[in-house]
């Protein structure tokens, strides 16, 4: 078994770092375009300080349309989108494109739905104060929903995992390509059980770290 | 200092249009403390939300410290709110922040340097007498402390105003006055105009100046808050009244007295004057008094008894006569011969 395990490391190793840099993507994407995104759709909504019908309408339908398509299929769609940004269609960073185009929607529900969790009150109370947009933005929902936010990524990180499989599968590489070749197209269980225990401890590691950091900046 | 005219504000839901506010006018003077009282839905909230803009008033005019708010900007309507300060019953104070944080967010959002903020924010934790919980979370303060932090918030500014939406009414007796009277040194010490709104007469028995009282979007009365306790006129005014000062007498007492039964209502320099034992030596009746009490509003007694009056039938009808002419409010409960009639 070590042996077998000896020959599979090369490989392994560079699947997971495959993975490690379509998870790492699209989890940046998510929160350099999510996060604004997130904070949009909540401050556009109705009776906010930047309500705006349009926006949030528009806004919402296009976050839906991109949740409401299958990843796998969204994988396949974007492909012309991939090799016209990055000239190929293949390797974890092409994988990334569609990762990430599936992550800042997700993400950004994540944020609006945490930043409704605050009491309309104090954002009220901002707003009486005579705080700017942008100060009440900075200064009091982020602040507000910090620790929201960071289990927010936790949850993103850990279906970038499950999607990254897939994209995987189709030439992008990562530990569900191996997964895959080896355990479904060989019936070697040996390889698929070590990438299924990989995934695990993958999985509980960044849950478990999202938690402490979570809870570290989680105040009051 | 704060002129409303006309004021309406409607709410257009499901092809119905629901009126908050209804032709409101009101004049409230700079350094006053004024109260708007009224029940839950007369539109009192909705009214001293418009003072800031918080709600947009469908139509009249808003004029605060000589600037007309409906008028301004947003970029204005923002340096306008800093001169007016506002707390909630809710406190709404931003948990991730320590106290000093969210004093500071207000002075943040004036644009103060962050020395002078860190200087101005211990000066008006120092005033609320909240120094030692500077860095504390709002969830380890107590209701009262909190109100306290979001008082200090509002004054931040230097505001001209503070506006007050039912300050006291998640508070216990206790740190209601407590709270009242800080909102009383305020007022005297910084010359702040407060304008409050609540449910509660004892608070506008307490410390209000002048008082309007509100049912159904409009204001229904309004004036000095010792003429509104001395003589109500509204129904509505009356009941509020009756919650501070009830003067019932139970049913069974009432058939028991065999003599007159009246109920003389003492105000301003009639309080303080022997006005009852005049009476009885003069007209050489007995009276037995069944209720009463002095009430001091804004310093000046308001006093109630309710008696009953026996002796000769002649002299305790000239008795009442005199009353009428001494007393504000004389209200005979019951008749000494025929129970149940009325005479004034």
């Amino acid at each position: 078994m070590v042996d077998q395990l000896v020959q599979l490391w090369p490989e392994l190793s560079n699947s997971f770092l495959e993975t490690l840099i379509m998870v790492g993507i699209g989890l940046t994407v998510a929160l350099l375009l999510g996060l604004p995104l997130g904070i949009l759709l909540f401050v556009t909504d109705r009776e906010l300080f930047l309500e705006n019908k349009w926006v949030k309408g528009g806004t919402g339908v296009i976050v839906n349309l991109v949740r409401s398509i299958p990843f796998i299929i969204l994988l396949v769609f974007l492909f012309p989108f991939t090799d016209f940004l990055l000239g190929t269609t293949t390797g974890p960073v092409a994988a990334s494109v569609s990762l990430s185009v599936a992550a800042i929607p997700f993400y950004a529900r994540i944020v609006e739905s945490a930043a409704r969790d605050i009491d309309r009150g104090v954002i009220e109370a901002a707003i009486a104060c005579g705080a700017s947009p942008w100060l009440i933005i900075k200064d009091m929902i982020l602040p507000e929903i910090k620790p929201a936010l960071i289990s927010g990524l936790t949850i993103t990180a850990i279906s970038l995992i499950g999607f990254s499989a897939m994209a995987g599968t189709i030439g992008g590489g990562g530990i569900g390509d191996l997964a895959i070749r080896y355990g479904y197209y060989r019936y070697d269980n040996f390889v698929m059980f070590t990438t299924v225990i990989l995934l695990i401890v993958m999985v509980q590691g960044i849950q478990y770290m999202g938690d402490i950091v979570a809870k570290s900046v989680k105040k009051s | 200092m704060i002129s409303i005219q006309h004021l309406s504000k409607s709410y257009t839901s499901k092809e119905e249009i629901v009126v908050g506010v209804d032709d409101v006018s009101l004049e409230i003077q700079g350094g006053e403390m004024f109260g708007v009282v009224g029940y839950s839905g007369a539109g009192k909230s909705t009214l001293l939300r418009c003072m800031n803009i918080l709600e947009r008033p469908t139509s009249g005019k808003v004029t605060v410290d000589g600037i007309d708010l409906m008028s301004l900007s947003s970029k204005e309507l923002r340096e306008a709110r800093q001169s007016i300060g506002m707390i909630f019953q809710g406190f709404h104070l931003a948990m991730s922040k320590t106290v000093v944080e969210n004093v500071s967010f207000a002075l943040k959002a004036s644009g103060v340097g962050r020395i002078e903020r860190k200087e101005r924010a211990e000066e008006l934790l120092n005033l609320v007498g909240l120094s030692d919980k500077a860095n504390h979370y709002p969830a380890q303060l107590s209701g009262g402390q909190k109100q306290r932090v979001s008082i200090a918030r509002a004054l931040a500014n230097n505001p001209k105003v503070l506006l007050c939406d039912e300050a006291t009414s998640a508070l216990d007796p206790n740190t209601t006055q407590s709270i009242l009277q800080l909102l009383k040194k305020i007022n005297h010490e910084l010359g702040l105009t407060i304008v409050l709104i609540t449910h509660e007469m004892e608070v506008v028995k307490e410390i209000c100046h002048r008082c309007a009282v509100m049912e159904d979007g409009k204001v229904i009365e309004e004036g000095n808050t010792y003429d509104i306790f001395a003589a109500p006129k509204h129904q509505v005014t009356q009941k509020f009244i009756q919650t501070v000062l009830d003067f019932t007498i139970p049913e069974v007492l009432l058939e028991k007295c065999k003599g007159t039964i009246v109920k003389m209502k003492f105000t301003g320099e009639s309080a303080e004057e022997a006005v009852v034992s005049d009476l009885l030596q003069e007209h050489n009746i007995r009276g037995n008094i069944l209720h009463g009490k002095v009430d001091y509003i804004q310093e000046q007694p308001l006093g109630t008894f309710v008696m009953e009056l026996t002796g000769d039938e002649h002299e305790v009808r000239q008795a009442l006569q005199s009353l009428h002419t001494t007393l504000a409010e004389v209200e005979v409960l019951k008749d000494g011969r025929s129970v149940g009639s009325i005479m004034a």
